[in-house]
């Protein structure tokens, strides 16, 4: 038997590309992986009028571009595209096919993998290949401090959705070449069940946070909401803005729009205070690259203290306290 | 409704800790929007959870709130199930339970581990028109419309019903239950258990569409810091902080912080 050319997959995902390059970052990881595994990159690209993505992804490392270019195809649709990536990967049966975890890549990957009868992890934040030639997916897992290893060992394709900003995307190079195959829309594509009655770019949210240079972030560990709401008199004489924790969230001590972390904000400021953290994963995965951590908490052993670059042991009201009154002495514009 | 809890892999038990007999946040925006469907158009709302005996609390918070009645899937065989297999488990009691069922909203997160595979999954498993992160639902004669915000896309999608909704939580603020309401969730029946033998799934039904993916460890992220420790009265350790730090700090917020001299 004439062993399959190895393909890993990874799903064009181009809506809001200015801020959105996962699909660049999964092409570079898939590159590295396809090294080890010897196999072809791929890109699949549903969508119309599409040939600036498919010299994009070429030049971004992919071998191999299966492109569906058709007017129905417009605009973002999950059950269209979730039609066209399972008739097309049921013909090629890929072993590795990669998602990236957007809003749309984590309703649209489940559903693939479903029908695709195969496994999927949510939002990893590595991905690596045994020496048995398995995909480790490195997700967030059970609400701990903790990451697990996952693999899909029976089933094909091997399924990830990855969070933004994991991988590196490598540089643009005009002078890589990719096989493009152009592909006609199958005749029995069935009728979307769901109609986009309407949509618009929602106005941008203010992205103040992503780009602050300092974060004042609480957790539970501030005690009370009191207590929680000087942490904007801090942010104020540091310039900077304040995060919150999930339980402080729901505690209603500050608003949605201020969550850090998995489900909320990602940030990577120069210097992130933590005040009254322990540390959680969901909490710690929206940390991403920031450059310095201070945290502040009576227990010496939570994860936060052990991530952090200075670990102060206090409790973290008083020491607020504190910080303001020693930073407004020396405070000079 | 559907809530995950969280089960350690390990062990094979639930985490306690953080079920706490607490239902998932998503899924209690899930429940008010399920009641203000039912405050409008009148509806029979029955939420349906997974896990331990104790997830029962879960279902009592939810007819604490409103809900008609409850169902505990609940059997030891099923612990572990990973998203894939859990959304086959949950088609199972919803097939048996509720045959005739209009809509299913989810929660469009869960509180362990995020991974909010179960709801679209769930929609498959039943061949489901469905969409996620809902902020409105419109109910009318056989079909509704959703509004939503994806990837900073402001979308309205329409389908037929039956139809599966995940909930996000921007709106649909869940009210709280009335300590008459939730003594009478307490003390009435209306809560049904099942377990896999009820549910009908054998053990060859698991083996075919059990889990998909196998966890091989849990590891703690490691640090990679210098890790400055700095203990002490608060006042003193505020001072010998911003010592020690002034340039790094003056730097980063655009001004002076070094002590008058």
């Amino acid at each position: 038997m004439v062993n399959k050319q190895k393909s890993i997959w990874v799903f064009g995902d181009y809506r809001n590309y200015y801020q959105n390059r996962v699909t660049l970052q999964l092409l570079s990881r898939a590159v590295d992986l396809s090294r080890i595994m010897k196999a072809e990159v791929c890109a699949v690209l549903f969508g119309h009028e599409i040939e600036e993505w498919i010299m994009e992804y070429t030049a971004h490392g992919a071998d191999r571009i299966l492109a569906i270019d058709h007017p129905s195809l417009t605009s973002y649709s999950t059950e269209n595209y979730l039609a066209l990536i399972e008739k097309l990967a049921r013909e090629r049966d890929p072993d590795i096919l990669l998602i990236g975890a957007t809003d749309f890549g984590r309703e649209f990957a489940p559903r693939l993998a479903k029908r695709l009868q195969t496994g999927l992890s949510a939002d990893c934040v590595g991905l690596d290949i045994t020496s048995e030639g398995l995909l480790v997916q490195i997700a967030p897992s059970f609400g701990g401090n903790m990451l697990a290893e996952i693999v899909t060992e029976h089933h094909r394709p091997q399924m990830a959705t990855v969070r933004p900003g994991t991988f590196k995307e490598i540089p643009h190079n005009n002078e890589r070449t990719a096989i493009v195959e152009r592909l006609p829309l199958p005749a029995d594509l069935p009728a979307s069940r769901v109609r986009l009655v309407e949509y618009e770019r929602a106005a941008q949210r203010e992205h103040r946070m992503e780009n602050a240079a300092v974060i004042v972030c609480g957790g539970r560990g501030m005690g009370n909401k009191n207590n929680f709401k000087k942490l904007d008199e801090l942010a104020g004489l540091l310039g900077g803005d304040v995060g919150a924790t999930r339980p402080v969230v729901y505690a209603g001590w500050a608003g949605h729009d201020s969550l850090v972390g998995q489900a909320g904000k990602h940030i990577k400021p120069k210097i992130l205070f933590s005040f009254g953290i322990s540390g959680a994963i969901q909490h710690t995965a929206g940390l991403g690259e920031t450059d310095f951590i201070v945290a502040i908490n009576k227990n010496p052993q939570a994860t936060m203290m052990k991530m952090s670059d200075v670990a102060i042991v206090a409790d973290a009201g008083d020491w607020l306290h504190h910080l303001i009154r020693e930073l407004k002495k020396r405070i000079r514009e | 409704m559907v809530t995950e809890l969280p089960w350690d892999e390990r062990s094979g038990t639930l985490r306690r800790d953080l079920a706490a007999g607490m239902m998932n946040p998503a899924c209690k925006h899930a429940v008010e929007a399920a009641l203000q469907i039912k405050e409008n158009q009148g509806a029979s709302i029955t939420v349906m959870t997974m896990g331990p005996p104790a997830a029962e609390e879960v279902l009592r918070e939810a007819l604490a709130m409103g809900a008609d009645r409850g169902v505990l899937i609940c059997d030891r065989k099923l612990a572990g199930a990973d998203t894939y297999a859990t959304s086959f488990i949950l088609a199972s009691a919803i097939r048996k339970k509720c045959p005739s069922f209009d809509l299913i909203l989810c929660g469009a997160y869960t509180s362990d581990s995020e991974t909010a595979q179960v709801g679209p999954q769930l929609a498959e498993e039943l061949n489901l028109p469905a969409a996620a992160y809902a902020e409105n639902i419109d109910v009318n004669s056989g079909n509704i419309r959703v509004r939503r915000l994806v990837d900073h896309f402001r979308e309205t999608l329409e389908m037929e019903l039956p139809a599966l909704v995940t909930v996000s939580m921007e709106r649909y603020q869940p009210r709280y239950a009335s300590f008459s309401g939730l003594d009478k969730a307490f003390t009435r029946a209306g809560i049904s258990v099942l377990n896999a033998e009820k549910l009908g799934i054998s053990p060859a039904d698991l083996a075919q569409q059990g889990s998909r993916t196998r966890v091989r460890m849990v590891f703690v992220r490691k640090a990679q810091k210098e890790n400055v420790t700095i203990t002490g009265a608060a006042a003193r350790a505020a001072s010998e902080f911003l010592d020690r730090y002034e340039r790094k700090i003056g730097a980063a917020i655009g001004k002076s912080i070094e002590a008058k001299k």
